[in-house]
Parts: C-alpha cells; structure tokens; sequence
C-alpha cells in the first residue's frame, strides 16, 4: 500500500490535477459559509464585515420552519418506506429465483436513470387524472419512486453477503421466520438498512423536481428555498441555511460511518460488503 | 454392531425427491436405530445432502414417507423436529459471541438465565471448548467453529444430530482428531449421529452402518466391515477402498458352494454364506480381490492355501506400506498388492518374480 501511495504521489502532474479537482468541487461550497457570515446584502465581494444576523433572521422566519418540518416528515417518510421496499425486493432478489425476474428488477432498477422531470410530469398527469389532490404524500410516493431503487442496490450487498444456512441454522434450532428474521437476519444486515435510511433520506431532503411538481400547498426546504432566491435580499440567509445543511449533512454522515463501521467491527464481518456505500 | 435390538428412531419409506426437471432422490428405503451413527455416503451430488435435508425438514418429500421418533413429518417444520444440524459451513452467528450462538436455541425455551447459562457451559464443556463463552465467533478457528456448531445443536438435546459434512474443511490432522473426538460424544451421550460425507474412510471409521448412495439410490446399506468384505455391486467394491476385478465365471450357487474358474488365479470353490443372498453363479463375470488379501510370499509368512507366480510390474513406497503393481499371468490388467514394510521384509523390485499368496477367502463374489 505504501509503496503504491509513493508512486502516485512521485506523478507530480497527478497531484496537480487532484489539486484542481478540489477546487473545482469545493470552492463554490466554501463561498456558501463565507456569504453567510458577510455583513452585506449583496452577495458579492469585497466581504464588508462579520455578521450573525442572516442566522438569526432564520430562527424568525415562521415559513422557513414550516418548510423544514415538512422536509424533516417526507425524508423520514420516504427513508423508512423505501428502505422497507428496498428490502423485500432486494431480498427476493437474492433468495428466490422466478421467470422474468431480470425484466421485473429492471423495471423497480429504471427510476435510476430516468429524467426526474419525465418521472415528475408523469406524475402529476397521473395524480390529476384520478383526481387526487397534491399533497407531502404525493411527494413521498414521488420520492419513494425514485429512492427505492438506491435502496434495492444497497440492500443487495447485504443481502449477497447473508450466508442462507445462517437462517436455517436459526430455523433449525426452534426459532420461528419472524425471530429469525428479528435475532439473525435484521442485525446482520443492519449497517445496510442504515446506509440505505441515510441515503435515501438525504436523497428526498435535497430533492427539488418533483417536490416542485407535486407539492401542494405545503412547501419542501428546496421548494422554499427556489423560492426565496427571487428575492435578492432573502439570498444571504439562503446562504446561512445552505452553511447549516452542509454541515448538518456532513456531521450526519460522519455520523452514519462511525456507526456503520462500529456495527461491522462487533460483528465480526468483512466490511466490504457495505464499504462505500456512505 | 448392527442394532437389531435398538429401537427405530427414524424411518425413511420410498422417499422420492424431484427439483423440476431433476430427480435427486429415487425411492430411498431406510430405518435408522436409535442411539446409532449412521452414515450417508456417496460421491457428490448423488442426493445425500438431500436426504439429510429432507430429514431435517428444509425441502419437502415429493413422494414417500419420514418418520421421527414413531411420528410423520409431513408438514412439520424444521423448527418443531426432534433434530438439529451442523452445518459444513458450521453457520456460526457472526454478531453474538460463542456463548449466545450456544444459547441460541434455549431462549425459545424461555429457562431462567442462569439455567441457560448452565446448559450452554455444560455443552461447551461436552466439546472441550470451556471458557470460551465470551470469545467472539471471528476469533475462533475453523475446529473451533466446528465445536461451537456442534455444542449449539446438542444443547437442544435432540433426538438425531444431523451432520452435513462437518469436518470437510479442516486440515488432515484435525479431521482425525474430530473423527474420534465425535465418535466417542456420540457414544457416551447416545444420541443417533446421522452423517454426510464423501470421505470413504471417514465413514468406515465413524459409523455403526453406512449407506452408500449413488443416483439418488442407496446402492448398499451395511456396516463397515460388510461393506468392506461384502461391497454388492462392482461400483460400491471399487468406491470403497482399492479392489482388483479379475474375470472369472462360476457355477453353483443356489445355496450350494460356488465352483469358479479365474484365469488369473485358477478354480476355486467359494462357501455360499460368502456370497450376497440369492446371487445367480451365471450373473458372475468378475470377483474382486482386495490389495491386502494378495501376499507376496517371503520368509516371514506361512505356507498359503493357493499361491500363483507374478513379476512385478512397478511399487509405490508409502514408507509403512508399498503397493506392488503384479502381472498375473492370465490377467488382463496388473493387480495391485499392499503389503505393510515389516521389520526384515525387503521391498520387492520392479522387474523380480514373485510368488503372490491367497485364498478362498480372499476373493469377493459381486454380481
């Protein structure tokens, strides 16, 4: 490893390249904390002075809550029903051999790739042809939709790595399908679920396209916020809550790996199963 | 060593097997006594982990019957079977320690925790494993797994342990010792073992009777020594142990003492109670004759029944033992002869004459 980390390293053209790449992918999220402690409206530099009052501006903003209440009830919603789904399907998948299996997880596997904006007109075309109304419920089957899939290929890897005579042992030894599952399968394949809870959370939290489309009167942070940036003198208090849920969501990952790997250490399995995947 | 006097504990009536198209098992008659290691034995894939899988209660008979303990198993689960598995895989539960994956079962049987306790120290003690209880499954070795697995089914005190292979994934030296190291658990608890190996010698080393399997069909179901002395067919003689076919034709039989003529050897007369019941003398076309029955003649052995001339074709020295390759004149292919290196006794060198001993009794009727 270390031989192979100097070789790299000796490429001088390759460290200037990964250099770049930093910057390219970073620099415009370090503008978003620097905007959000400038002590001006215009977003622009020079810098004019320290300021916390755009986050104090937030903790005002009665809409502001609402909008993160409601992203709070549809990502928890969508993480836990996707997850669920993404399980039995990724289970199934693994377990079981049927006709036409292939051509059936194709199909769940399609919301990957397909436009969000095709899968949202869709939609909201269907949800008015049977004359249901928009609601955070017909986002959280929009988002489901699309955040099962995510679920299904995280939980394949868990699964994969079940070893089958693991539950017929526990089969074996008296135990009922329900305790099985709940004593033998649940733990092992729960730093899975947690990747998938996470993902898929984080997946609906930031999802824009068809929380737009088929959100009724009750709005989601990124509906919220697309809708404050028509305001230029909102926009450095959509600067602090970005600074807020860039923080948020990387304390939650960091978070989410500790765990994940302090799972795979008790449980004495190979990491790689799930490795990567947070 | 046969049970006739033991009780049946498990009975398996015309069990057939279909998986689709495959049929794995073909009509499998057997009765396994009670307190017996039985062994169920076959190259791979000839259905024998189906029928242990069968008695388990994983897959379900496509036709026939198992009963356990005088009751049919027809739709109880494994869950609610007198039996319980050790897998090959050992199926240790990696996220709780050895003394839980032990205790796993008993928690069902909701005993008080310091009973449960108790069982599972007692059972690891049963496997020489005390004191690990609080080791995690991935700081054991494979025979340790191999025990905990073991400990975990017998402190369900079940009436039949079913072992799937178990010790095909240890190294030589730890086989042999779990070989005796089973053998004698199984002995001094009495619980029926039923075990399913590829391993010949295994088999013969472990089992009170042994069923050899081939296609699905139990082509023998004998003790260790019958199946030995006595193989049925020509494919059990040569499955089990080395044995040389030689081409003969008999007559006789019947109840009557079999006359045959061998070219290799010459006639010989063969006691009746040598043959499998109710072979027909004309159905003979080969007898075998195992490499420890031939003996090449030297100073330290006696005068033999019949003795015939070979030159030896070629040895295989495996320091206790050397297996001659000898032609015998008459003889389509060499025979092969073991003879163990005995203090004095010169290994015999390729190309030399030598007089090759023998006896009626060394020679096996097949059909």
């Amino acid at each position: 490893m270390m031989g192979r980390a100097m070789r790299y390293a000796s490429a001088r053209w390759l460290v200037v390249y990964a250099v770049a790449y930093m910057i390219f992918l970073y620099a415009p999220v370090i503008l978003l904390p620097l905007f959000a402690f400038n002590d001006g409206t215009v977003v622009a530099f020079p810098l004019t002075g320290f300021t916390t009052k755009w986050f104090g501006l937030l903790w005002s903003t009665e809409a502001l809550h609402g909008a993160v209440r409601n992203s709070a009830f549809v990502a928890v919603s969508t993480a836990l029903i996707s997850t669920v789904l993404g399980a039995c399907a990724a289970r199934s998948a693994s377990k079981y051999r049927f006709p036409g299996q292939r051509g059936v997880m194709g199909f769940i596997m399609l919301p990957l790739v397909l436009p969000e904006i095709i899968v949202a007109v869709a939609l909201l075309v269907m949800l008015i042809q049977l004359g249901m109304s928009l609601s955070l419920w017909t986002v959280i089957a929009g988002h489901v939709l699309i955040c099962t899939p995510f679920s299904i290929a995280i939980l394949s890897s868990a699964f994969a790595g079940l070893e089958d005579s693991l539950e017929e042992a526990s089969f074996d030894l008296g135990e009922t399908r329900w305790g099985t599952f709940r004593r033998v399968t649940l733990p092992l394949i729960m730093p899975g679920v947690i990747s998938s809870l996470l993902i898929t959370f984080t997946i609906s939290l930031d999802e824009f396209i068809i929380a737009f489309f088929l959100t009724g009167t009750d709005v989601t942070l990124p509906v919220y916020i697309w809708s404050q940036l028509r305001f230029p003198s909102k926009l450095p208090s959509v600067m602090a809550l970005g600074t807020i849920l860039l923080v948020l969501s990387v304390a939650l990952l960091m978070v989410a790996e500790v765990f994940r790997r302090r799972a795979v250490r008790r449980q004495g399995m190979d990491g790689g199963s799930t490795q990567g995947l947070i | 060593m046969t049970q006739d006097s033991a009780a049946p504990i498990i009975e398996i009536k015309g069990v057939t097997k279909n998986f689709g198209a495959v049929t794995a098992l073909k009509g499998v008659d057997a009765v396994i006594h009670e307190g017996e290691f039985f062994s169920l034995l076959g190259p791979s894939g000839c259905g024998k982990t189906t029928l242990l899988r069968l008695i388990a209660g994983f897959e379900q008979v496509s036709g026939g019957t198992i009963a356990i303990g005088g009751k049919p198993m027809k739709d109880i689960p494994a869950n609610q079977r007198p039996t319980n598995m050790v897998f090959q895989s050992y199926a240790i539960f990696p996220h709780l320690n050895v003394a839980e994956n032990v205790g796993y079962g008993l928690k069902r049987k909701k005993l008080g925790r310091e009973e449960t306790a108790r069982e599972v120290e007692q059972a690891l003690d049963m496997v020489d494993l005390a004191g690990y209880g609080q080791r995690k499954a991935h700081e054991l070795s494979g025979g340790q797994r191999q025990r905990v697995a073991l400990a975990r089914a017998l402190v369900m005190r079940p009436k039949v342990i079913l072992l799937d292979e178990p010790l095909s994934a240890l190294d030589k030296k730890l086989r042999d010792q779990m070989q005796h190291e089973l053998r004698r658990l199984q002995k001094s608890l009495g619980i029926t073992f039923i075990l399913v190996t590829h391993d010949q010698e295994e088999a013969l080393i472990m089992s009170d009777r042994i069923a050899v399997i081939f296609d699905g069909a139990i082509a023998q179901l004998a003790t260790p020594e019958d199946l030995y002395r006595r193989p049925a067919t020509r494919r059990v003689a040569s499955f089990i142990g080395v044995m040389n076919f030689l081409d003969a034709t008999a007559t006789g039989g019947n109840g009557a003492p079999y006359h045959l003529d061998i070219p290799a050897l010459g006639k010989v007369e063969i006691a009746a109670d040598q043959a499998p019941a109710g072979l027909d003398a004309a159905c003979i076309t080969s007898v075998g004759v195992r490499p420890e029955m031939f003996t090449i003649t030297g100073d330290d052995t006696g005068p033999f029944e019949r003795e015939v001339e070979g030159r030896v074709a070629g040895t295989d020295y495996y320091g206790d033992m050397t297996y001659y390759s000898v032609a015998l004149p008459g003889a389509a292919a060499p025979v092969t002869i073991s003879m163990r290196n005995t203090a004095g006794r010169a290994v015999a060198r390729e190309g030399s004459t030598v007089t090759v001993g023998w006896g009626a009794e060394s020679i096996v009727l097949l059909e």
